[in-house]
């Protein structure tokens, strides 16, 4: 009987063209809403991405014009806060992870990070509310600088561990066999050599603590006036595209989607320049998201 | 040389210590000199590590610890109850977390049911499929979708989706399927189905570089073994699917854990009305939501102390999520890793 | 007394002749590192059982043998590198008489130097840098000092000319014989006694090879050097002595030019005519 093509085998094979077909589907419907939120953000804002944007402070109810100057600064100032508070912690404890990849204890703090990196940013901010505001008795810029700097933890140990390993072994004995102690191999050899891959992961953290909103508004609170008072409520970007969002303003609600836009426009740079930074190493590694 | 061979003694092999002088040079070891690497540099360096560790370590403890003791009143007064009462009443200081857990449930299903297919889908031809020049790109992209603030997709959500929703969508979804419980009242836009849609969009690339990590992480050997038993290209990927089983798991339990957390995006398209309704084009209201609306408006501490305790059970369940996604992601790649 | 010189030249004659050294009475023959019953391990399983060595000053000594039969389990031993690499080891090796277990291998490490089969030059320094790094890391700073000891170093390695008008760009920028030469002057700055290389040519061309071989005999003049190659030529070539090693025994240890003309034992005789390897 010659191998003829049975209808059962028209059926398979048409079934693999169908769901092939759905894949490829599926992957241009999840790239779509990528696409419409940047080019929505970008036709939305431009009309009020203007120099006042950037230097002027907000209007008062109602009226137009004007821009987010104070916000901008204050994100700024809720960043370097939080990078103060979070990240020596994680470089350290990131070392650590990478220097004892065996051990039991390392392990248990490896889980732990995992699991911080999945707490939601909201409880974080009530967290920083009970250790900060409570006894300060008001709002500050301390506050949210506690919560973000708790939210790049995960982030920042996990890069710093990571781009460690990736040094490779060879590095390590050279250094060793020119009879330098340990601690200075690590610190003085292997942690400069992940130095450049480290910094555009502390970058992607800063990017996702300048998007937060949740845990500030009930930490750092806002602020419509100029403020750098670290003990004080302070203005931030992201609460400000919500407040301005949920205003009646049409003026308003367009310099919130210019603010959305440099946001996005700023994550999409730092992202380009981690993936830029760190080409070809990744080869498909377990958790990298 | 002079010698004859019969001059010569046997090779320095067999231990010649005796013959031969040992000679000091210059750097000769002094016993008071350090012994065995008690080196202070180290010693430092590692106490400095591991205390830093050790942060990290009481961290997620204290901050379990001070939720707890924040909830402390809300507990007493509700107990176990607190988790099953339809009452949230800040005038009457009566407080019951059932409407948002209802809503993050119901919010997290919804967005999974969207999610799901399209993120394995999107998994399965990134891994599968798609030539290299495709698939960097694109896995960036996705990337970068899960890299955009919750904020920016709140915005669009009530500019672009919600109108759409209420004007093209909902009406048509009310009017031919209004039989459903799920369908039925009237199409504010916002509510349920919105606020399932954004989460969806936001829970797919994780989802998906799970996925996608998992789906390649099973050698090529599974795959080249199943087509040269003459199977199609989906039926290999069946079988790859079906091994990365616990692995989908893990990423969607992931998923999960975030679609729960979910806030900002959430709050402004879901309606924030504390109510439990069958309809999918209700408001509705979630754990994170309620948070973010009312901690600063908390006028009596039995009210914060009520959302303290729903910032826990949040805490809990997202603990729980995320650990056993992380457990079974691990144990799935460990098996292969050993393969 | 004249007994006495009878009996020192009976020892002298009776001692074995190194290659180099001058045989005059009175003048013995100096031991650098000697190995009794080593033995070596990763966790339960064994690399090394029982090597007693002895490697006389300012000589080479080239360890030969098959893949996997220890050798540079041996070669890391000496320097306490096999450690690092989580193995064990019993047995004794001293260092001009001391055991170098009782001290701190940072210390150690100074005196025996290490080239590896890969060159390895850090990446994130540059040419002076990785030259200097030994000693910057240990505390020289003075700037003089380095450019002293870095260009010393360079022209030991024969790389000087090659390198001296691009000193500060990065290591990794040089080619493979050059990188090589780079990390055998990085050796060389922290002033050793003892430079153990590791089949230092293997990954590299003739030509790059030819000058390591070249450099090795320059360097023997001042350096202790033990070799490890899985090339017998090579061996030969370059070395005083030879050690044949075949599954973690040490099988046969002799002047070069004797273990390679008429070997003692049949399995050395056997690698060495290529009957097995």
């Amino acid at each position: 009987m010659k191998l003829g093509y049975s209808t059962y085998h028209y059926w398979r094979k048409s079934k693999s063209a169908i769901t092939t077909t759905l894949c490829v589907l599926s992957a241009l419907v999840a790239v779509v809403p990528l696409f419409l939120i940047f080019f929505y953000s970008l036709s939305q804002g431009i009309g009020s991405l203007n120099l006042n944007f950037f230097i002027k402070m907000p209007t008062p109810v109602g009226e137009s014009g004007g821009g987010m100057a104070n916000a901008i600064v204050g994100t700024g100032i809720l960043i370097g806060l939080g990078s103060l508070l979070g990240l020596p912690v994680s470089i350290m404890t990131g070392i650590y992870l990478a220097e004892h990849k065996h051990g039991s204890f390392a392990s248990i703090v490896r889980f732990l990070t995992d699991v911080l990196s999945g707490i939601p940013s909201i409880v974080v901010g009530v967290v920083a509310y009970i250790i900060v505001v409570l006894p300060m008795k008001h709002f500050s810029a301390l506050a949210g600088g506690v919560a973000l700097g708790i939210l790049m933890i995960p982030t920042a140990t996990r890069t710093t561990e990571e781009m460690m390993l990736l040094v490779p072994h060879t590095i390590r004995e050279a250094a060793l066999a020119l009879g330098i102690p340990r601690w200075k191999v690590t610190l003085r050899v292997i942690l400069p050599s992940a130095l450049r891959g480290i910094t555009t992961g502390i970058l992607l953290a800063l990017a996702r603590a300048a998007g937060e909103t949740a845990p500030l508004l009930f930490t750092a609170l806002g602020n419509r006036f100029w403020s750098t008072d670290i003990g004080q409520p302070i203005a931030a970007l992201s609460v400000f595209i919500y407040d301005y969002a949920r205003a009646p303003f049409a003026d308003w609600n367009r310099q919130a989607w210019a603010a959305a836009f440099v946001l996005i426009f700023l994550i999409t740079i730092i992202n380009v320049i981690f993936r830029f930074v760190t080409r070809g190493r990744y080869a498909g590694t377990g958790n990298g998201h | 040389m002079a010698h004859s061979a019969s001059d010569i003694a046997a090779p320095v092999a067999q231990g010649s210590g005796g013959e031969a002088k040992m000679a000091s040079p210059p750097g000769v070891f002094l016993r008071s000199q350090k012994r065995k690497s008690v080196n202070l540099g180290d010693t430092i360096f590692q106490s400095s590590t591991t205390f830093f560790a050790f942060l990290v370590f009481v961290l997620v403890f204290l901050m379990a610890y001070e939720m707890y003791r924040g909830s402390v009143p809300s507990i007493e007064k509700f107990g176990w109850s607190f988790l099953t009462r339809e009452i949230w009443d800040p005038v009457q200081d009566e407080y019951g977390a059932l409407v948002f857990i209802f809503g993050t449930v119901v919010s997290s299903i919804v967005a999974l049911t969207f999610a799901l297919p399209l993120s394995i889908g999107v998994a399965v031809f990134l891994s599968e499929l798609a030539p290299g020049w495709i698939e960097k790109p694109m896995s960036f992209l996705i990337e970068l979708l899960a890299a955009i603030p919750s904020i920016v997709y709140g915005l669009w959500g009530v500019f672009v989706l919600v109108p759409w929703l209420r004007v093209s969508v909902e009406p048509v979804l009310s009017r031919n399927l209004k039989f459903l419980p799920f369908f039925t009242g009237p199409s504010y836009g916002f509510g349920m189905l919105a606020a399932g849609i954004i989460l969806a969009i936001m829970v797919l690339p994780i989802i998906t570089s799970i996925s996608r990590d998992v789906l390649k992480a099973i050698p090529t050997a599974q795959r080249e073994a199943a087509l040269a038993l003459g199977a199609t290209r989906w039926e290999t990927t069946r079988i790859v699917l079906s091994d990365a089983k616990s692995g989908l798991l893990g990423a969607t339990l992931l998923g999960l854990g975030r679609a729960v957390g979910e806030t900002m995006a959430v709050t402004m398209v879901i309606g924030n009305r504390p109510e439990i309704s069958a309809s999918l084009l209700a408001p509705g209201y979630t754990m994170a939501s309620v948070i973010a609306n009312e901690f600063t408006e908390a006028t009596s501490d039995m009210y914060v102390s009520s959302l303290i305790e729903i910032a826990l059970i949040l805490f809990v369940l997202t603990v729980l999520l995320n650990a056993a996604a992380r457990l079974i992601v691990w144990s799935v790649t460990k098996k292969f890793k050993n393969a | 007394m004249q007994e006495q010189e009878t009996a020192i030249d009976d020892r002298v004659a009776k001692a074995p002749l190194v290659i180099g050294t001058k045989r005059e009475a009175g003048h013995m023959i100096e031991t650098k590192m000697s190995t009794k019953n080593v033995e070596a391990f990763f966790g339960k399983s064994q690399a090394l059982f029982g090597i007693s060595l002895d490697i006389p000053t300012k000589n080479v000594v080239a360890i030969i043998g098959p893949s996997g039969c220890g050798k540079s389990t041996y070669l890391r031993c000496l320097n306490r590198m096999h450690e690092v690499a989580g193995g064990t080891r019993k047995g004794s090796i001293m260092l001009d008489g001391e055991e170098i277990n009782e001290y701190d291998p940072v210390l150690l490490r100074r005196r025996v130097g290490m080239v590896f089969q890969k060159p390895n030059p850090f990446p994130s320094m540059s040419i002076f840098d990785n030259v200097a790094a030994g000693l910057r890391l240990n505390g020289t700073t003075k700037k003089k000092t380095l450019e002293e000891i870095v260009e010393r170093s360079l022209r030991q390695a024969a790389l000087f000319d090659e390198v001296k008008d691009i000193l500060d760009r990065s290591g990794v920028s040089l080619s493979g014989g050059q990188q090589q030469r780079l990390c055998i002057a990085r050796a060389l700055a922290v002033d050793p006694e003892v430079i153990l290389m590791d089949e230092p040519a293997s990954a590299l061309d003739p030509i790059a090879t030819a000058k390591i071989e070249e450099l090795i005999q320059e360097l023997k003049k001042n350096y202790t050097i033990v070799i490890v190659t899985h090339n017998m030529q090579q061996a030969a070539r370059v070395s005083d002595l030879t050690a044949f090693f075949y599954i973690g025994k040490l099988i046969e240890f002799d002047e070069t030019n004797r273990l390679f003309t008429s070997p003692q034992k049949k399995q050395t005789e056997d690698y060495i005519t290529g009957r097995f390897g």
